[in-house]
């Protein structure tokens, strides 16, 4: 049999995640409410009003957007390695690098593109203008992207562990903070009226770093975790 | 060099090794912190902003140093454990771990001690302590990966990864933190840095970061020891020589 | 300076000695637990040689 080119093998596995995932809609969707409902809880616990809110808006989206991905990078791993899978494609041949990234993508367009989209929704509801829609949403496209594949490192690390969320969640949270950082800082500025090119240039760069030393963490990670 | 790295992952002669080394670093970290100590706190003049209370210094400083230099010792150990696959590396870099978080608990409590007199808050979020306490974060993450395998190998391998990960983020953490400060600080807050003196003042301060590096060869040399001991249980030299 | 000066570390002395005194605790803790990890594995291993 003819071994496939690694972009098939790739386009596979992101083809193959999206179709599981249609078929489980409720597990996509869950991620999104947290998402919003972890944002209400900010205007409850301190006040109603707009003006106040405005100023921690970039914050708060950003903090819940970081949770919620956090929630849902638990199970990234998890069936392929309960299943077999995952051993089968550490046998294949194929650079592992790209198979976890190509599932990556796929759980990024699923989780972390949906929480992107909402956004400027919840954002706005936090006070947050017109003007930084541009920017929030620059900032949480490249910061979710980034936040994936450092939690797929954590996921591939965290296989198998008891309450491997909370455990996930600890090892990740202070690798995003210089995302969060630059984020909410970005939606800051762009609130302000400055440019915020300075923190949305330092996103772009550590979502690069990320994409060229992540999968590498990743594959090693995911061996350590399924030949023990 | 590579026989020498060779002969020293050998357990049986590291533990006899480390057994030799240890006295004399602990021995000789005595009497450094005792000196440092005692100079910081006697011989060393007052200083003329913030008084006695710089003192504080003398421990703040290199418990600070000391948490930052241990982090990178055990993301070097455990990636030459995981990259030759020496066992020893990966004890070394366990063993690191409490110690250096033990430092970076102290840096942070005797930073906000240092704190209160000269900001009036027993916290704020300057760089360096918010830096130290994000440093806290990813020892304790080190350690609560380590502890939750029981296959000591995956434990082993998995924690060497997060460290090597760890370490590359600390410059990046670092930066962003230093960034993110600078945008806030009002320009009459001081820094909780070494203020700006004569050369006299900081020879103290030397004396005690030598001394702990040296209590860190101590305790390290011990901790090795025993975690030879441990995972080398059923090899043969042991159970000849017991 | 004199021993009562001394002690006052020019009015700093409750943060002054708290944070030496908590130096030294740390210190000491970690000493112990370093020499208890060294001498409990010694422990064990004289009595599995025992056992045999």
């Amino acid at each position: 049999m003819q071994r496939a080119s690694t972009m098939t093998a790739a386009g596979l596995v992101f083809r193959r995640d999206l179709t599981l995932a249609w078929r489980r809609w409720d597990e996509v969707a869950q991620p999104l409410i947290f998402y919003v409902v972890v944002t209400t809880l900010f205007p409850l616990a301190t006040t109603p009003d707009l003006s106040q809110l405005r100023v921690i808006s970039g914050g708060v989206v950003w903090v819940a957007a970081l949770l919620a991905s956090l929630l849902a990078l638990e199970s990234l791993f998890r069936s392929d390695v309960e299943d077999g899978t995952m051993e089968q494609w550490v046998l294949s041949g194929q650079p592992l690098g790209w198979l976890l990234l190509a599932k990556v993508a796929s759980h990024w367009v699923l989780t972390g593109l949906p929480l992107v989209v909402m956004a400027p929704v919840v954002g706005t509801a936090l006070g947050l203008p017109f003007d930084a829609w541009g920017t929030l949403v620059a900032s949480l496209l490249l910061g979710t992207a980034t936040l994936s594949v450092l939690g797929g490192i954590g996921a591939a690390l965290t296989v198998g562990v008891r309450r491997g969320s909370v455990l996930l969640s600890l090892l990740v949270l202070p690798l995003a903070m210089p995302l969060l950082i630059f984020g909410s800082r970005a939606v800051g500025m762009a609130m302000d009226g400055d440019s915020p090119a300075g923190p949305l240039q330092l996103l772009a760069a550590i979502f690069f770093l990320t994409l060229s030393l992540g999968p590498l963490a990743m594959s090693a990670a995911i061996r350590i975790s399924v030949e023990s | 060099m590579w026989l020498w790295i060779h002969k020293f992952g050998s357990p049986p002669h590291a533990y006899r090794l480390l057994g030799k080394l240890a006295p004399w670093f602990g021995w000789s970290a005595l009497a450094l912190i005792l000196l440092a100590t005692w100079w910081g706190l006697v011989e060393a003049p007052r200083d003329y902003q913030q008084g006695d209370a710089f003192r504080i210094l003398y421990v703040h400083a290199p418990s600070a140093w000391m948490s930052m230099f241990i982090y990178v010792v055990m993301a070097v150990a455990a990636g030459i454990g995981l990259i030759w696959r020496i066992k020893l590396a990966h004890a070394a870099a366990a063993a690191c771990a409490p110690i250096g978080a033990s430092f970076t608990f102290l840096a942070l409590a005797t930073g906000s001690i240092w704190g209160k007199p000269m900001w009036g808050t027993w916290w704020v979020w300057d760089a360096r302590l918010t830096s130290e306490l994000i440093l806290l974060f990813l020892y304790l993450g080190y350690m609560a990966l380590r502890s939750s395998f029981d296959d000591p190998q995956r434990a082993d391998r998995a924690s060497a990864v997060l460290a090597i990960v760890g370490v590359i983020n600390v410059p990046i953490i670092h930066y962003s933190v230093e960034w993110w400060t600078t945008l806030h600080q009002p320009a009459s807050v001081t820094k909780l840095d070494k203020p700006s003196i004569a050369i006299e003042m900081l020879y103290p301060l030397f004396i005690m970061i030598i001394g702990f590096q040296l209590y860190f060869g101590w305790a390290i040399s011990r901790r090795l020891r025993g975690e030879i001991l441990r995972r080398e249980r059923n090899a043969k030299w042991l159970q000849e020589a017991a | 300076m004199d021993l009562q000066e001394f002690f006052r570390m020019g009015g700093y002395a409750g943060y002054v000695w708290t944070a030496y005194g908590l130096t030294a605790f740390v210190l000491l803790l970690n000493w112990l637990a370093a020499r208890r990890c060294e001498s409990q594995e010694q422990e064990n291993a004289r009595r599995r040689s025992r056992a045999e």
